[in-house]
């Protein structure tokens, strides 16, 4: 019993967050940043903050991740940070020779009020931002949103500060991508290659958090996406955003910017979800879609009703973001399973819209709360009182799995307790086949480990 | 849309000069609006006759982040736009931070939309830039004319001074200019004399020379502007013709600094020498 103080007693909390399901917007700033090719991510704060930020990405991918902080102290917190900065770019850039700095601000220096705008533009009169070179920024106050809204606000600072358009448009999409794993972008990669889709996918982070062991260090790994394929993303025909929390903002900006008209849908995942996808990437594109993807379609299908006889019914708690919840509450329910508890600490209203349209009518019973007060003890209170066969969400979650014996799904940000999930994708219908995979051995191990032997079957 | 922020010391009289120069604009047949930047909430009371106004920072206090537009932007005198960012009570928080929270909002409602029509969007900023916060107004290209409030009061102008200290930092990155001083008399000696030399030493210009008048204070018991309460009084064609120049400005300058010697200088040369 680790949570052994979790009654089943709820009562109205206003102000108290226990085990919030959400962590700090810079964390995912930082995440984001990562995804542009040559790119140094920069904390304008304490030092703290930035080893913590670094710390919640390395655990989760097991890999070294860089960043730079302005190392504030007393005394910036009085005369603000503009002194600090203007040092930090100027030995970035002479020490560490990034093609891009990646600056977010901090609570502290969002409360004192510097402005990274006017800083940035210091700096770049002063001569600090060398020929070719570039230095992006965004704002990223931590009691505002969640770790999606700092890696939305990334993203958008990306197309407000790199791309441009010439007024010749080119054959290629955007393709903006939510938060999702390493994985999942080289997932989305070859989707759309296997389509002959001409695209710019940002921010992209596979080859740069996973990485291969190469026995040489390198600061900036191959990866990333290019900046002059971003600055180029203001010429390109269409937008297709993946995400709509982590990615919406960045879509319109780009409109607005660069006349870029765009699209948003989902994060693919699941089956409805990914077929949406491909239809708009086909769209948007001008593509046809070739059967390969008709096949992995069939196969997850085919997969969902061969097993059927272990999914139905079951009930699911999960937590996490909007943008992973949102497809695969619609998922659970496509595979006839009763998605009843979820929580997210990200806030915005549309995803309670969202919940109620897909669940009211199936699953009457579902609780879901997001936002202020939906945290896991919550969570847990709810399980308490009427339990669930399968949880899925982050590791937070693993207390709850152990002390109510429950399966255990280990899917969102962070994984800090387990591999795999930068290397194999959740996106797509092969990410779908591969979460199915995963529910299945969960199911199908409890039933072994638990049934009589009367009932423990050779064949399932 | 012009974007125009008034900064000064504390109590010189910037939210009454403001409403009152909104008010003649709105005359001209102008759509204004008017963005209350002080935690006392009171930059909009004579357009809105009376402190009506539930604050933006009240609003989001209350009802949490899902606030609309017409929570928090309640029409006023002649047509214009009115709403206070507010802030903390006294010895709490941060009202700094108070004013990027409601700047952000106000930005996000898209309360400066084109669909909203606006000539003219001002902000009337607490007394000193001591803040990151008190900056906000003139960051990122919000408001990009500032003219400051001012007398001949020692005080006065030394804050005056210090203001264009922040607006220089902001005009190297932006498109933030000074346009000018406005001298709301105190009835010192040499006074406009005194202004308009602080002003050319500045690089600036003395927009106006408003004359003390009880005829304000009268109007402010009433909870109205001169121009709404005396429409025929010499104060109102004061403000009138405030509105005027403002609107007929065309000098705007990245200002010039004074040191605190020269400052005092000024003083002993106009004020005790005479």
């Amino acid at each position: 019993m680790l949570l052994r103080h979790t009654t089943k007693d709820i009562k109205e909390r206003e102000a108290l967050a226990i085990n919030p399901a959400k962590t700090c917007q810079p964390v995912g700033a930082m995440y984001a940043a990562l995804g542009i090719h040559g790119c140094l991510p920069h904390s304008h704060g304490s030092q703290g903050c930035c080893s913590y930020h670094r710390s919640a990405l390395t655990r989760h991918y097991k890999e070294p991740i860089m960043a730079a902080t302005s190392s504030f102290t007393e005394g910036s917190s009085v005369f603000g940070g503009q002194a600090n900065l203007l040092q930090a770019i100027d030995n970035i850039f002479t020490i560490y020779e990034p093609d891009v700095i990646a600056v977010h601000s901090t609570c502290l220096s969002e409360t004192i009020g510097d402005d990274l705008t006017q800083i940035v533009e210091k700096a770049r009169d002063g001569g600090k931002i060398p020929e070719g070179k570039h230095v992006i920024f965004c704002n990223t106050p931590s009691y505002v949103g969640s770790h999606v809204t700092g890696y939305s606000n990334m993203v958008s600072g990306m197309v407000q500060l790199l791309s441009e358009s010439t007024g010749v448009k080119n054959d290629k999409i955007n393709l903006i991508s939510g938060w999702v794993e390493p994985s999942d972008m080289r997932e989305v990669k070859r989707i759309a290659n296997l389509m002959d889709a001409k695209f710019t996918l940002f921010p992209d982070t596979s080859d740069v958090v996973d990485a291969p062991q190469t026995g040489s260090y390198t600061m900036y790994p191959k990866g990333g996406t290019k900046v002059p394929d971003l600055i180029a993303s203001g010429d390109n025909k269409a937008t297709l955003a993946f995400g709509e929390w982590a990615t919406k903002d960045a879509a319109i900006k780009l409109e607005n910017k660069c006349k870029v008209p765009f699209e948003v849908t989902e994060l693919p995942i699941g089956v409805r979800a990914t077929d949406r996808f491909i239809m708009k990437l086909s769209k948007l594109a001008e593509v046809a879609i070739p059967d390969a993807i008709t096949t992995e379609r069939g196969r997850l299908v085919d997969m969902i009703t061969d097993m059927q006889q272990y999914l139905h019914g079951k009930r699911v708690a999960l937590w996490g973001d909007p943008d992973q919840l949102i497809p695969m509450v619609e998922f659970l329910l496509d595979l006839n399973m009763k998605p009843v508890y979820i929580v997210s600490g990200t806030p915005g209203k549309k995803m309670h819209q969202k919940l109620e349209e897909m669940l009211l009518p199936v699953v009457p019973e579902a609780k879901f709360k997001n936002g202020i007060g939906a945290d896991m003890y919550l969570m847990h209170q709810w399980i308490k009182n009427e339990g669930v066969d399968l949880l899925i969400g982050n590791t937070y979650g693993k207390y709850i799995s152990r002390d109510e014996n429950t399966p255990f799904l280990r899917m969102g940000f962070p994984i800090l307790d387990r591999v795999g999930h930068s290397y194999f994708p959740t996106v797509g219908y092969m990410g779908g086949l591969r979460i199915l995979e995963k529910i299945l051995g969960l199911i199908m191990d409890k039933q072994d480990a638990e049934s009589t032997e009367s009932e423990f079957e050779l064949v399932m | 849309m012009r974007k125009i922020a008034i900064y000064g010391k504390g109590g010189i009289g910037k939210s009454t000069t403001t409403q009152n120069t909104v008010a003649g604009l709105a005359e001209m047949g102008k759509k204004i609006m008017v963005v209350g930047c002080d935690p006392k909430a009171d930059s909009t009371r004579l357009l809105l006759g009376g402190l009506a106004q539930k604050t933006v920072l009240d609003t989001l206090r209350e009802e949490g982040e899902d606030v609309v537009f017409d929570d928090i932007v309640k029409p006023g005198y002649g047509n214009t736009s009115c709403t206070e960012s507010g802030g903390p009570e006294p010895g709490v928080g941060c009202a700094g931070r108070g004013i990027i929270t409601s700047i952000n909002m106000l930005e996000q409602l898209g309360a400066y939309d084109e669909d909203k029509a606006l000539d003219y969007a001002f902000y009337d900023v607490l007394g000193d830039v001591v803040c990151g916060g008190f900056a906000m107004p003139i960051r990122d290209g919000k408001a990009e004319e500032i003219y400051i409030v001012v007398s001949g009061e020692m005080m006065a102008m030394y804050a005056a001074n210090n203001i264009c200290k922040g607006i220089v930092k902001f005009a190297q990155a932006g498109a933030v200019r000074l346009g000018g001083l406005i001298c709301n008399s105190r009835l010192v000696d040499n006074e406009r004399q005194m202004i308009e030399e602080l002003a050319k030493k500045l690089g600036t210009q003395m927009i106006h020379f408003v004359p003390r008048d009880n005829m304000v204070q009268k109007a402010e018991i009433h909870r109205k502007t001169v121009i709404e309460y005396a429409p025929e009084h010499p104060q109102a064609d004061e403000y009138r013709t405030l509105a005027r120049k403002i609107h007929e400005n065309q000098l705007f300058v990245v200002p010039t600094p004074l040191e605190i010697e020269e400052l005092e200088g000024l003083l002993i040369e106009f004020g005790i020498l005479n």
